[in-house]
């Protein structure tokens, strides 16, 4: 499969999305009872596309709603209004019957594998789980899957019969990724998986991610407030704040032409942070 | 004179601030100051700017101490495992810290920032041990101090702010009250003073609506400002050192910059020096002093934030600062890229080393590297690097 970086800019044009957002809301009711409280908006019509085997990158401060987006799209949550169009199908109008079958195709990992992997399961049943899930599969079959796709995040398969309070915290996160990866999904919403990591782990996970990219072909919604990593691995990057995405464009016109403010600050935040010094004194 | 002024040079950003008068019979508000370098401050020796044993006078808002407030000398801590076995978190750790100084603490997960963000303290786990070294904080050993001692140093000479803002502090106190315990703690004043004081604290770390802090939950608050009246508690009695332990870790990147800057402003303002514990070494530019690199409990290269990031001599080092993703790649052609790792393990701590720690994951390894442990060598300038590379 080529990606679409590799494609002139006219078969791009014409590339069908993977998956099209189209004014996504999403609200919450007001607490209190009896209340006659607006409530409170988390996303506010927020629009997107992305095309099959590409990254886009959604990045805001905490609090700017791209978790909430997230989980729309992983159909964990329903959208208060608006529509997800995925497969030719409107995802946010979906009966629920209809969404497991959707589902296996749609993969989260969130940011911290300490909390999202159950302390009590060994890393086999924790990659094999989604399997049960979808459907009847004989032990054999599981373990099997299981250990290919632990290969496929670069680890042995002798860490199936491991906890995961055995494994270091990469290690972790690679299982987090093996767990999404069984089930050969589409899309791949990653939510803040770098943040919780140590600096050179990251960069080993964000290599998996880029070769997993390669190999298989996956799509990936990658959310952060880190727009240094954003802009290494997305072709595409969002601006989020306040609910609405503020402004959208190439890696290369938000980090060279952005106008906006809330740009600006993150592009601030990652510059005075930067590692090398060279640019943090050329911008002085 | 001419050291003075190398001095002043050396200091400028503390000695432009105006002059105020001496409110508090505090070292730094002193108004003429006369300063002995001794033997701790080598990188201001090494780099030049001062003889040892010089005596330099200044009048100026803040005392130049060149003397170090803290000072690390061979510091190991060791963990009791299940089982009688023993884990050495730090195996000889050996540093200074001058007063005003931001000296940055950069290691990955286990290689015992936290440790020794404890041990300075003494607010170790019970199966931790400190078995060697020396902590002199103002020429007073941590490691020898009596109960009550320890209890006076904490808060008023050397405080902490913890990494978890939310887990440390007490949920069901108004954070007003908090502080003011603080203060309650180390001094005889009244209700009404030390929530006057409270007050000044908050003042200093946020930027209005101090009413309304004060009497708040930490459940009303952001992070950043849980992470905010942490830091007003960890200073409320002037210390002269305080220890953060990852107080970025939990924020976002817009957060993380207002906490460093807020940690710079406290710094210019009353003179407090402070160890930050990051794992993150993309916060350290413009705005630490001098960063120590941990890896495995033993210090790999400590030195001039600048001189690190721009010429890391330490094989570990230079293959971290790798790992992090340049932000002005040239377009394109770098992104999506894979990006330099370290390959191997950390090594396990159970287990004495011998030889250099670095060694199995080194790049540049030598045959000596198995057999011979490094010993610190000084490159001029402060900045020291335990590499065999470099001849010690």
């Amino acid at each position: 499969m080529r990606l679409p970086s590799d494609m002139d800019p006219d078969t791009e044009l014409e590339m069908e999305p993977l998956i099209r957002v189209e004014s996504l809301v999403k609200r919450y009711a007001a607490r209190g009872f009896g209340r006659r409280a607006p409530g409170f908006t988390a996303v506010d019509s927020v629009s997107f596309s992305i095309l099959p085997g590409s990254t886009l990158a959604l990045v805001g401060e905490s609090g700017s709603g791209k978790s909430n987006v997230a989980l729309c799209l992983a159909c964990l949550q329903r959208a208060t209004a608006g529509q997800i169009w995925f497969e030719g199908r409107d995802l946010a109008a979906l009966p629920e019957k209809e969404l497991r079958a959707v589902r296996p195709k749609l993969q989260l990992v969130f940011q911290d594998p300490a909390n999202s992997l159950n302390p009590r399961w060994t890393v086999g049943e924790i990659v094999a789980e989604p399997l049960l899930v979808q459907g009847r599969i004989s032990r054999r079959e599981q373990k099997l899957r299981a250990a290919q796709v632990l290969e496929q995040v670069g680890m042995r398969a002798e860490y199936l019969e491991r906890r995961p309070q055995e494994l270091s915290g990469g290690q972790r996160q690679r299982v987090a990724i093996a767990r999404a990866l069984i089930l050969k999904p589409k899309l791949v919403i990653l939510d803040e998986v770098l943040s919780a990591l140590d600096c050179s782990i990251q960069a080993q996970i964000a290599n998996l991610l880029v070769e997993l990219q390669r190999a298989r072909g996956l799509a990936y919604l990658f959310i952060t407030h880190d727009l240094r990593m954003a802009a290494h691995l997305a072709d595409e990057i969002a601006v989020m704040s306040g609910g609405k995405i503020v402004e959208q464009g190439t890696a290369e016109t938000i980090l060279r032409g952005s106008q906006r403010p809330e740009t600006q600050n993150l592009l601030r935040a990652s510059r005075v942070s930067q590692g090398s010094v060279a640019t943090a004194e050329r911008l002085r | 004179m001419l050291v003075k002024e190398r001095v002043r040079s050396l200091n400028r950003r503390r000695f432009e601030s105006e002059e105020v008068e001496p409110a508090h019979p505090l070292r730094w508000r002193q108004r003429v100051l006369t300063v002995r370098v001794l033997s701790g401050h080598d990188w201001l020796v090494a780099s030049g700017l001062v003889a040892q044993h010089d005596t330099v006078t200044c009048k100026s808002k803040f005392e130049v101490d060149l003397r170090p407030i803290l000072e690390v000398r061979e510091l190991c801590v060791a963990y009791g495992a299940r089982g009688g076995g023993v884990w050495r978190a730090l195996s000889g750790v050996s540093f200074g810290v001058g007063a005003g100084e931001i000296l940055a603490v950069l290691g990955e997960s286990g290689s015992g920032k936290t440790t020794l963000a404890g041990s300075l303290l003494r607010l170790l786990p019970r199966n931790a041990r400190i078995t060697g070294g020396e902590i002199l904080l103002d020429g007073a050993d941590v490691v020898r101090m009596s109960g009550v001692d320890l209890r006076r140093v904490r808060g008023s000479g050397i405080s902490i702010v913890f990494q978890e803002p939310s887990l440390a502090l007490h949920p069901t106190i108004r954070v007003g009250e908090q502080i003011g315990e603080v203060l309650r703690a180390h001094g005889t004043w009244s209700r009404r003073e030390r929530v006057e004081g409270t007050r000044k604290m908050l003042a200093k770390v946020f930027s209005g609506d101090v009413e309304r802090i004060y009497s708040s939950y930490p459940h009303e608050l952001s992070g950043g400002q849980q992470q905010r009246v942490l830091i007003a508690q960890a200073i409320a009695c002037e210390p002269a050192l305080v220890v953060a332990d990852e107080p970025t870790a939990s924020l976002d990147t817009t957060t993380q910059r207002e906490i460093l800057t807020l940690f710079k402003r406290l710094r210019d303002e009353l003179g407090i020096a402070f160890i930050f514990i990051t794992h993150n070494p993309a916060l350290l530019a413009g705005f630490a002093d001098r960063v120590l690199v941990l890896y495995a409990g033993k210090v790999a290269e400590v030195g001039p934030t600048h001189e690190v990031l721009r010429s890391p001599q330490h094989p570990y080092t230079q293959a971290l600062l790798k790992c992090v993703p340049p932000v002005d790649s040239d377009g394109a052609a770098g992104r999506k890229s894979l990006l330099p790792v370290i390959g191997g393990v950390p090594p396990s701590l159970a287990a004495p080393s011998q030889g250099c720690v670095f060694e199995p994951r080194c790049q540049d390894r030598m045959e000596t590297c198995q057999v011979c442990e490094p010993a610190a060598a000084v490159l001029g300038g402060g900045h020291e690097v335990a590499c065999l590379k470099f001849p010690a």
